[in-house]
């Protein structure tokens, strides 16, 4: 077990010499989703507070770095710091309107939805940042640009992405940060009688997700060499970004990986298979078919069901 | 002379029309084990909130080793040094018994490692040590009672609050917890509960506060409070007083 994680890594650095650029594509986005996903569980997953408005975040960063790139020349390498900085900016005014006056369930997935919905139509109205057509990045293949000629470069962004957001995660699990999230998760009040500031730690989750969630804004603008606000804050993207922890499985360190592995090819290959028959939306049919599946049989998402197996075969 | 531990100083609290605490005085020394009883609805858990944080109170003081803490919240409270249990058991369900001490030692120890043998100390001593790796939510009542206790004691608290942690146990389970208890307050920490059972009361108070309606109707050694008239009436009712053999 000691050498599954480096053994996994190694084979996803190699893997990009035989793959096709078909897969290739497919792997980025698993690891794209995986990366976002895992920012999500940070505060979704570990610390129980259901945003549904990450979507936002990546707005955020992806303008930040594109709007900073298009008029300044700044490199998106910088930009993508600043945009996960300004992202977190808002993260925290969200989580002090929410953890503050003690927002639960509902209403906070409600504050984070409006929040995201009020960027999106801000953005779409304010022209300097393009308005509702959104922004072009010109094509120069230049790396300083984060544009390369080679979508393998992309993958290995996308790795080092998913990777980085994996390691903050194990590295909070280990500490007191983590561990008292996970009890925030179950009893907020029994968390203060014990002497755990809730709010404070609560605003930490909420500010280390919203930043890598911010990163990964930068990675999305100019993968796709567009921006538009519809795409980069709509409520859409913040659900293919839940969707894949919990599935996977909310709270747990592989649970987003995990997730992402099952959901983005099926997500993918089911667009091209119905969309090439004409049969365009059915894929999001059989996405709902699969997450209600979830919900149904593996509630606490699929990691945690396959290590019991994997523990029950064991012993 | 040295200030009590805790003392609290004419609390109220009103819920819309319900006075459900009404000038309110009652001190604990340092070390000292005090009962707080009466009939239901007297006004005890939320006596308990307002001197944990959790309720903000509309008038009176509550001085904890000799500083006001009224208005403060209750993870400060719980730095200060005073941890309370819940009448409604409250554990981490899908944490593990470890785990749901290890929250209460992290404030003291922030280094995980450090939290959790100290969690692991505190669990022996409650008799919950072969349970550390169970799931919270698997326990049965009389060791979530213990659990409950436990998380609280490691906060390393100078001054515990048990909200009716003896209610619901058999005779065997109520004795061995009374022990326990004892032994904590052995080591210095005093004790403010909540109790219905009054053989826990009797045997363990070295002082009892008896509420009824929100207010202090009487306050003694056990055995004084038990011949009290005011507290047969509270209990029973004032016609019972006269129907009672003398």
């Amino acid at each position: 077990m000691k050498w599954a994680a480096p053994a996994a890594v190694l084979v996803l650095l190699l893997l990009p010499l035989v793959l096709s650029s078909y897969a290739v594509t497919i792997f980025i986005l698993i690891f794209f989703y995986g990366f976002l996903g895992q920012a999500w569980n940070i505060v979704g997953g570990y610390a129980g507070q259901l945003s549904v408005g990450h979507a936002a975040f990546v707005g955020i960063g992806g303008y930040t770095a594109a709007m900073l790139s298009i008029e300044t020349g700044l490199t998106p390498w910088i930009g993508m710091f600043l945009g996960g900085a300004l992202a977190a900016v808002l993260g925290a005014v969200i989580g002090y309107l929410g953890f503050r006056f003690g927002l639960r369930g509902f209403y906070f997935v409600l504050l984070t939805v409006a929040f995201a919905e009020i960027c999106r139509i801000a953005v779409s109205n304010i022209d300097a940042v393009g308005g509702a057509l959104g922004l072009y990045i010109t094509f120069t293949g230049n790396a300083r640009q984060f544009q390369f000629q080679d979508n393998r470069v992309y993958y290995y962004v996308a790795l080092a992405l998913m990777l980085l957001a994996t390691g903050v995660v194990a590295l909070l699990e280990r500490r007191r940060f983590g561990i008292y999230l996970t009890a925030i998760r179950e009893d907020e009040g029994a968390c203060e009688a014990l002497g755990v500031n809730t709010f404070k730690y609560k605003m930490l989750a909420m500010v280390v997700s919203s930043f890598l969630t911010g990163m990964g804004g930068t990675f999305y603008a100019f993968y796709l060499f567009s921006l538009q606000p519809n795409t980069m804050f709509g409520i859409p993207l913040s659900v293919e970004i839940i969707l894949r922890p919990i599935v996977g499985g909310a709270g747990t360190l592989f649970g987003p990986i995990l997730g992402s592995i099952i959901l983005t090819p099926l997500g993918e290959l089911s667009r091209l298979y119905f969309g090439q028959s004409g049969l365009h939306g059915l894929h999001l049919v059989a996405y709902g078919a699969l997450l209600i599946a979830v919900v149904l049989f593996l509630p606490q998402g699929a990691y945690p069901y396959l290590r019991r197996l994997f523990k029950g075969s064991r012993a | 002379m040295t200030p009590p531990l805790l003392e609290v100083t004419a609390l109220s609290k009103r819920f819309g029309g319900l006075q459900a605490v009404r000038d309110l005085s009652l001190r604990v020394a340092e070390g000292e084990i005090v009962a707080l009883i009466g009939p239901n609805g007297a006004g005890k858990t939320t006596a308990f909130g307002l001197i944990s944080g959790f309720l903000a109170p509309d008038a009176g003081e509550i001085r904890f080793r000799g500083r006001a803490i009224s208005g403060l919240a209750p993870h400060r409270v719980c730095a200060l040094g005073m941890a309370r249990t819940f009448q409604i058991m409250r554990p981490f369900p899908r944490l593990t018994v470890l785990r749901n001490v290890m929250i209460g030692a992290l404030g003291r120890h922030a280094e995980p490692r450090a939290a959790a043998a100290r969690a692991r100390a505190v669990l022996e001593e409650l008799g919950l040590g072969a349970k550390a790796e169970h799931l919270a939510g698997s326990l049965t009542l009389a060791e979530r009672k213990r659990l409950e206790i436990a998380k609280a004691l490691a906060t390393e608290p100078a001054l515990l609050l048990l909200d009716e942690v003896m209610s619901g146990l058999n005779d065997t389970e109520t004795a061995r917890l009374v022990a326990e208890v004892r032994a904590i307050n052995a080591r210095g920490v005093a004790i403010l509960l909540i109790e219905h059972v009054m053989r826990a009361v009797m045997s363990l108070a070295q002082r009892v506060v008896v509420l009824n309606y929100g207010e202090r109707i009487a306050e003694g050694r056990p055995e004084e409070v038990a011949g009290d008239r005011r507290v047969i009436e509270a209990y029973l009712g004032d016609e019972s007083v006269d129907a009672a053999p003398a």
